[in-house]
Parts: C-alpha cells; sequence; structure tokens
C-alpha cells in the first residue's frame, strides 16, 4: 500500500507574461513553485485548490505535456523529465489523463471506436482484432454498448461522453490515471454514477489516481490523501480525513468552511424535531 | 381575478409572482410539452430555489417568466402573474413587448449563467452597468457615475475598475459585474440562473451572501435555478424541484430536504456528496419511474 509509484520532487514552472504599456515589460509568473507530491500506489491523491493555483498546471508537468523550469518526476524510480521523445512514449502507455471537458477533449470527427482504440494504434497493441475486442470490452466496462463504436461524438450526453474518456484512457491498462476535473461539468446526478464508475475501476485494474477537483464534498469521497494548493505552491497536504478535520492552515480552513450546505444541518435539526 | 388585472390594483393577498399551470411547448410540435403544468409562487423577500437536472426545464421556466423565450417556442398554456406594489397586477405573458421592456431589468432582473459569454466584450463594464439605468430611469451625467460606483461598491469591486473592459475581470469578478448590473434599477424580482456553478468554491460563498443580504436589504423576490442542493441549504426559504419538465415537489426548505417526499427528491439527495463523508454515494436511481408508470397504465386498465 505504501510504495510510491509516482513522485514529485521540488518542480518550478515559470510563464513568462508580458505587461507594462503595449506590454513591452515581462513579467514572470510562478505557477508551480517547489511542489512536492508523492501518490501512492493503488490510492487516490486529490489535489485542490481555487482557479489559478497551478492544479492543471501540475497535472500536464506530471505527465511532460508541458516542460518543466526545475525538478524531477519519478515514475517507477524512472526520472520521467530525462527522458527523450521515443522513450517518453513508452512510458506514457503507463501514465494517462480524462480531461475536463467532455464536449471539448474528443475529437468531433473520429467515432468512438478510433477514439478509444487510438491509444492502441499508436501504441501497436495486438493485431486489428485484438484491437477491436479490448475496445469493445473498455466500452462495456464503462457501461457503453458494442454498437457505440460506429458513433460520432455529439450523439453522446455529457455523461456518457466523460465515459468514453475514461475508456480511451483505461484501455491501455495504464497504471496512473491524473483526472483533471474529470467531474465539475456534470450534473449531480450523472456526478455521483461516474464517481462510482472511477473507484470501482481503480479496484479491478489496480489504478492510481491523481484527481484535480475544485469540489471538496468530490473529494471527500474519492481521495485518500489530498494536496491543497494557492499561488503555486503547497499549503498543506495529508491524509483526507486528517485534513478534513483538523486543517493545520488558514487557506485549508477558509476553503473548508466555503464549502456550500452548510445550513442543511440546521434543516436537519429541525426536520428532528 | 380577471377583474383585478382590469382595474390593474395592487393586492396585498397576491403573491410577488404566480405561476400558475404554466407549459412550454415547441411551436412545431406542440403536444411535445418541455415544461408541463408548472406552478408555484415566490412572494417579496423569499427566495425560491428550483433544482433539477439538465434538460428538466428550468431555465425554459425562467425565461419564460422574463418573456424571452426563443422564437420557436410558445407558453401553450398558464399564466403568470406580477404584482408589483408601483404598477399593480400584471399578466405577464399577455403583455407586448414594449410592454415587457419596460418591466425587464427595472422590475425584474435577470443573473444569466455564465460570466464569461453574457457580458458585452467591447463595451466597459461601467458603461454596461449603466445601460439600464439609463433606460429605465433616465439617469445620466455624474449622477449616473456616482451610481454606478456605488453599485461596484456593493457588490466588492473598487470603483476605478468601471472603466475596465471584461476580459480584464477574473470569473468572479465578472459573475459580480453580473449582478451589480441585474440590481442596478432595484428590481423586485431578482431571477439567478445558475449564477455560481463556474465558480471557485470561496467566491461562490461570498457571491451567495452578497444575494442574501442585498435580498434582506431591498426586499426582493428571488428565483434561484441551481442543480447544487448544498447551495440550495444555505439560501432557499422554499424548493422546488423538477424532472422532466413537471414539478415533482414543492415545499418549504426543511421540508423538501429534511423529509422529502418524491422517490426521485430521495434519490437526487442521495447522490449529492457530503463534506463529512459519512453518507455512502449512491448513483441516481430511477426505479420508481418503472413503477409509477406500470401502476399508471393499470390504473388505465382498470378504468
Amino acid at each position: 500500500m505504501s510504495e510510491v509509484i509516482l513522485a514529485a520532487n521540488h518542480l518550478v514552472k515559470t510563464y513568462t507574461q508580458r505587461s507594462g504599456r503595449f506590454g513591452f515589460g515581462t513579467s514572470v509568473v510562478r505557477a508551480l513553485d517547489d511542489v512536492s507530491i508523492q501518490l501512492r500506489a493503488g490510492t487516490t491523491l486529490a489535489v485542490v485548490g481555487e482557479s489559478g493555483s497551478g492544479k492543471s498546471t501540475l497535472a500536464r508537468c506530471l505527465l511532460q505535456l508541458q516542460s518543466l523550469d526545475s525538478g524531477e518526476v519519478l515514475f517507477e524510480g524512472q526520472d520521467l523529465s530525462k527522458l527523450d521523445a521515443p522513450a517518453l512514449r513508452t512510458v506514457r502507455k503507463n501514465l494517462q489523463m480524462v480531461f475536463q471537458d467532455p464536449f471539448a477533449s474528443l475529437n468531433p470527427r473520429m467515432r468512438v471506436g478510433e477514439l478509444v482504440g487510438e491509444g492502441l494504434l499508436i501504441h501497436g497493441l495486438g493485431s486489428r482484432a485484438e484491437q477491436r475486442q479490448k475496445v469493445v470490452a473498455m466500452l462495456k466496462r464503462v457501461g457503453l454498448s458494442e454498437s457505440d463504436m460506429q458513433k460520432y461524438p455529439h450523439e453522446f450526453s455529457g455523461g456518457q461522453r466523460q465515459r468514453i474518456g475514461i475508456a480511451r484512457a483505461l484501455v491501455l491498462q495504464p497504471r496512473v490515471v491524473v483526472c483533471d476535473e474529470p467531474v465539475s461539468a456534470l450534473d449531480v446526478s450523472i456526478q455521483a454514477q461516474i464517481l462510482l464508475l472511477l473507484k470501482e475501476l481503480q479496484q479491478e485494474m489496480a489504478l492510481s489516481y491523481i484527481f484535480i477537483s475544485h469540489d471538496l464534498r468530490v473529494v471527500r469521497h474519492i481521495a485518500d490523501d489530498i494536496v491543497v494548493m494557492h499561488g503555486g505552491k503547497v499549503v498543506e497536504q495529508g491524509r483526507v480525513v486528517e485534513i478534513y478535520e483538523q486543517p493545520q492552515q488558514a487557506y485549508t480552513q477558509n476553503l473548508l468552511a466555503a464549502i456550500p450546505g452548510h445550513g442543511r444541518v440546521n434543516v436537519e435539526r429541525i426536520s428532528n424535531v | 381575478m380577471d377583474a383585478d388585472i382590469s382595474v390593474n390594483t395592487y393586492n396585498n393577498a397576491v403573491p410577488l409572482l404566480q405561476l400558475s399551470h404554466v407549459s412550454i411547448t415547441p411551436k412545431k410540435a406542440p403536444h411535445r410539452q418541455l415544461v408541463k403544468d408548472v406552478s408555484f409562487t415566490i412572494d417579496a423577500g423569499k427566495t425560491t430555489c428550483v433544482v433539477g437536472e439538465s434538460g428538466s426545464g428550468k431555465s425554459l421556466t425562467a425565461l419564460s417568466v422574463m418573456g424571452l423565450l426563443s422564437n420557436q417556442l410558445q407558453l401553450s398554456a398558464g399564466e403568470i402573474v406580477f404584482n408589483d406594489d408601483s404598477s399593480g397586477i400584471q399578466v405577464l405573458n399577455q403583455l407586448s413587448e414594449i410592454e415587457l421592456q419596460k418591466i425587464r431589468g427595472a422590475k425584474i432582473a435577470m443573473i444569466f449563467q455564465e460570466p464569461m459569454t453574457s457580458l458585452n466584450p467591447v463595451l466597459t463594464v461601467g458603461y454596461q452597468i449603466g445601460e439600464s439605468l439609463t433606460t429605465h430611469l433616465g439617469m445620466k451625467g455624474n449622477a449616473l457615475e456616482a451610481k454606478i460606483a456605488s453599485l461596484l461598491g456593493m457588490v466588492g469591486i473598487p470603483a476605478s475598475r468601471a472603466n475596465s473592459y471584461p476580459d480584464e475581470l477574473s470569473g468572479g469578478q465578472r459573475q459580480r459585474v453580473m449582478i451589480a448590473m441585474s440590481i442596478a434599477c432595484e428590481p423586485r424580482l431578482l431571477i439567478a440562473d445558475e449564477p455560481t456553478t463556474a465558480l471557485d468554491v470561496t467566491v461562490q460563498a461570498q457571491i451567495l451572501k452578497l444575494l442574501a443580504e442585498l435580498k434582506s436589504r431591498m426586499n426582493m423576490g428571488m428565483l434561484f435555478i441551481t442543480h447544487d442542493f448544498g447551495v440550495v441549504a444555505d439560501i432557499a426559504d422554499d424548493v422546488v424541484v423538477m424532472f422532466r419538465g413537471e414539478i415533482v415537489e414543492s415545499g418549504s426548505k426543511a421540508q423538501v430536504l429534511g423529509s422529502p417526499q418524491h422517490p426521485y427528491t430521495q434519490a437526487l439527495l442521495a447522490c449529492v456528496p457530503d463534506a463529512e463523508g459519512k453518507k455512502a454515494l449512491k448513483p441516481i436511481d430511477y426505479a420508481w419511474l418503472n413503477e409509477a408508470e406500470s401502476t399508471q397504465s393499470m390504473a388505465q386498465q382498470n378504468g
């Protein structure tokens, strides 16, 4: 349980911004400022924070979708930031991502079968028939059917599209999945379905998740560990249960106090009387 | 009641807004009811929350109050009665476009869902806030500028930002500009269509607090559309639950959230994650729908 599968040490990422009159000056934004995290195998690490806190930059840097200024990302002891492109591609089979917006992250001109099978094609895994079999099995596992392979993304609802996104990430049987706000664009009723699906798949396929979210209620249900970010820095990290019960930092306390629904406690009291 | 309308008098017994048996259908397919027989009321100084999944008809209901339904849709049945102390009882769905324009923005205002897309990118936020003041109250010059500054102050944005363009503001600030616009003429009724869905929790908490303050200060009625039960628990007085165009349950917040009667409300509440993590998460359950249908068809067969 306690084996660390993915670790990031002292990540720094800066963006240069044009500023001043007519944009002649430049200013530097530190999107990641000495960020270190550890993901234990088979568990879920949630990254929470407000918009602009560097959550998504962290996700992209972990997968090397963006270059780092300094720091190292260790996946099973291998430093990803030092790998060349072909070596990185091989490793990426084990590192997949589920994106935030199910409406923007699927190519509208590709059929679902092609979308989900693309990874298998790129990594050259199995014959055509085997690939097809895997795609069908994965689609069925996430609650879609074989006939859906011929359809285009626009024929699906938001929840179904997110299932396609999950199938696409998991068909390669990765070790680590980075989920960037996977349920924030969905209705609350669909949210629960997707969260439960992610949890089931985690157990079946021994996945480790990095779960990026700004919804602290969702995080409470899915995560084992939590990292709170603010302004590119890690404010607080630890086990979910401990941090929700006894947040040490003022920022975390504010964040937890802002969760809507504190009024409901009173309602329950009223109804019990 | 028809007599009341003709003399246009204010009646204390009639609530601020009353929807009775409202149905909305596409003009080309009048048998397809998108909103079906919806009735509820809003009193001055109270908040009614409409909750439901996407496609349940929440937003259509709100748009019909403002008379902003798309050309392809029509209000096929029912009436929407607005009762205001200065203009008396008015049936909104029978008013002409010109009469409606006098009400929109002045008496009934709306906050739209997406602060990113509902502001005009080529006009300063100060101009956009002032627009309704000029149109409805004829304000201009220094008086207008002072009013805009005080409105911005009210929503917590420095008055110097009046000359900023929307792209220079953050999402939370833009949403606050939208709120400043909507309360500029001190409307009697504020319709908010998922005003905080796109925002961070901390900003959301600020906005909800601001709306609650404004509501009590101006004794404004509020129609609040959301799918977040946490938000409902924080701000609602009354709750209306919609499913597939129909109201399945309505009542006070304590009734609906504390002891939900309808199986859909129970299922919807069960899939809301709680911050304490005590409750097991359940996927939404439509089993009750089959039961309801089978009992209905049995009743039809027997009848």
